[in-house]
């Protein structure tokens, strides 16, 4: 059942109608769409998107942590369809405790590098990922720099006394 | 091993037929990778059987430090993410800003930015074009185009006092009025500037040397740029018109003519010829932006968003409580997020915003055209030889502190 939000969202109606246990929610807020998706069928979701709503772009992947609210990462997809010039945010919602999502590389390319990012600076594994590697900090770094319990100054070394 | 022995036994292994597999390390100094790129390299004899960008030699955690800085602050950090197109971060970051604010820009300060942006656009081309042909051997090039990019700093040192970190596009419209003089310079350099193009054309296009370098070297299928994340004059060289000034126009891009070059072959060369034209056309806009400036304010009406200006600060009560508060507290987006892509010189730039409604972004992410198109690197120059490693690298034309950010 579609909440009274998303009624008039055909997206989210297709959604709904390819796979009822997907979605989770949503809202249109300033103009943009996005959608909550349970994270179990985040790559059903993203095919479908590609394959028959013409979505043939993943723009980008990221994460923001809400810490100290569980559940407290959100992973976030910006797709895009060219042909209908259309834009769409899609949501999973992770516990801090199960930071674990399936790989998009399976439907877009682009995806690969995006979830090493998220995976180096926050710590969410994904799954089937084909070279899960830090991207950014140096392989031996300790810690997810943009998680919120991460400190902006004074990680292990402290300069103060010098 | 010692050097000697290493090099008898190549030349015994060649004797026999052998090729020997070598890893070259190329970068994280290498001059044609504009930065610090580090690539590894897999090779049998001049092929390049796999290749693997390292990259985080420039990541200094510009969005971890968004979190701690309040909303106008900020701004001064996405200069430095992209710093051969700061205008254009600088836009990427107040529209974004600005949606969730719902603010309502006066036509003036849109004009403004377009207006700036494709200054920037030609500055970031003109870069581009004399380091690339550089690379490839023509010294020529790079003179003639910073002697460009000189004059072209000194427009926007005039607007905002900068020369590169120009922090000049604010939330809310401008930083400052533009200067009483700005016209002279902007239409001195946009009358000289196509024959400028002229020049470099006349210097490149019937270069033998750099037509054998270029033409046919790099190519890459259009699905499969797309599949990869790729944005910008890589994709509108592969033979797809996708300009997101006129699919999804911002800042009244709408309100202006102008072309948006395609090229079929999907090579080095096309990207060269769509990158070249789009400097001509870019030249264009400034022209219609000058022509037709609208009068008015530099700033939104929004005091609780924008400083007020100085004289009524000192005059009125209002103006200086509000100043006070933005200045002490930071001023106060609903909460929200908002993502608005912008085309840079370089492809697809957006901001994803969070806001927790507080004065410091929960969290800034920079969708940057380099980091998608850097993806694109293994497919072109696996299989390919080592000597057209450098030509492929340049036309994708990266910034690596957009990169690493």
């Amino acid at each position: 059942m579609l909440p009274e939000t998303l009624s008039e969202e055909p997206l989210a109606q297709a959604i709904e109608a390819h796979n009822a246990a997907a979605l989770r929610g949503g809202l249109r807020a300033v103009g943009e769409l996005s959608l909550e998706i349970d994270p179990a069928h985040i790559v059903d979701v993203l095919r479908m998107m590609k394959q028959q709503e013409q979505f043939n772009r993943l723009s980008s992947v990221t994460a923001v942590d809400w810490y100290p609210v569980e559940p407290r990462f959100e992973v976030v997809y910006y797709l895009h369809s060219l042909p209908r010039n259309l834009r769409l945010r899609l949501k999973c919602r992770l516990r801090g405790d199960a930071a674990e999502i399936d790989s998009a590389t399976a439907v877009w390319d682009a995806a690969n590098w995006y979830e090493r990012e998220v995976f180096d600076l926050f710590g969410i594994q994904f799954r089937n990922h084909p070279d899960l590697r830090r991207i950014m900090m140096p392989d031996d770094w300790e810690g997810h720099p943009l998680r919120r319990d991460f400190p902006v100054h004074g990680h292990k070394y402290s300069y103060q006394n010098e | 091993m010692s050097e000697l022995d290493l090099q008898s036994a190549s030349v015994e292994a060649e004797r026999h037929g052998e090729t020997r597999r070598m890893t070259l390390n190329m970068g994280p100094q290498h001059p044609s990778t504009h930065g610090v790129l580090r690539i590894l390299l897999e090779l049998e004899g001049e092929v390049i059987l796999k290749a693997q960008p390292v990259l985080g030699y420039l990541h200094t955690g510009i969005e971890k430090q968004c979190e701690a800085l309040n909303w106008n602050q900020v701004t001064t950090l996405t200069d430095r993410a992209d710093y051969l197109a700061n205008l254009s971060n600088n836009l990427a970051y107040a529209l974004a800003v600005e949606r969730l604010l719902q603010l309502e820009i006066p036509p003036k300060a849109q004009w403004m930015r377009v207006l700036l942006c494709e200054l920037t656009r030609i500055n970031s081309h003109v870069v581009w074009l004399g380091t690339h042909a550089m690379d490839l051997g023509a010294m020529t090039v790079f003179f003639y185009c910073f002697r460009e990019r000189e004059e072209l700093l000194k427009i926007f040192e005039k607007f905002s006092g900068q020369r590169l970190m120009t922090s000049y596009i604010r939330i809310g419209g401008l930083a400052l009025e533009p200067p009483r003089d700005w016209r002279e310079p902007v239409e001195n350099f946009i009358k000289g500037f196509p024959a400028k193009v002229d020049e470099y054309e006349a210097l490149l296009n019937a270069n033998p040397i750099f037509l054998k370098r270029t033409q046919g070297v790099g190519t890459l299928a259009l699905d499969r740029l797309l599949d990869l994340g790729v944005t910008g004059p890589m994709i509108r060289a592969a033979g797809l018109g996708w300009d997101i000034r006129k699919a999804e126009p911002y800042s009244s891009y709408d309100k202006f003519d102008f072309k948006v070059p395609v090229y079929q072959e999907s090579d080095v060369f096309s990207r060269y010829r769509v990158r070249m034209e789009e400097m001509r056309e870019s030249a264009k806009i400034v022209q219609q932006a000058m022509d037709g400036m609208p009068e008015g304010p530099h700033m939104a009406d929004a005091p609780h968003v924008v400083y007020p200006e100085r004289e009524k600060m000192k005059t009125q009560m209002e103006a200086l409580i509000y100043h006070f508060k933005i200045v002490t507290e930071g001023m106060r987006v609903p909460v929200g997020e908002a993502c608005v892509p912008v085309e840079s010189p370089r492809g697809e730039i957006a901001y994803h915003v969070v806001s927790d409604g507080t004065a410091k972004p929960h969290r800034v992410f920079m969708r940057t055209p380099s980091f998608g198109n850097l993806q694109s690197l293994t497919p072109l120059f696996e299989g390919r030889l080592i000597a057209d490693t450098i030509a492929a690298l340049g036309s994708m034309d990266f910034v690596l502190g957009d990169v690493d950010r």
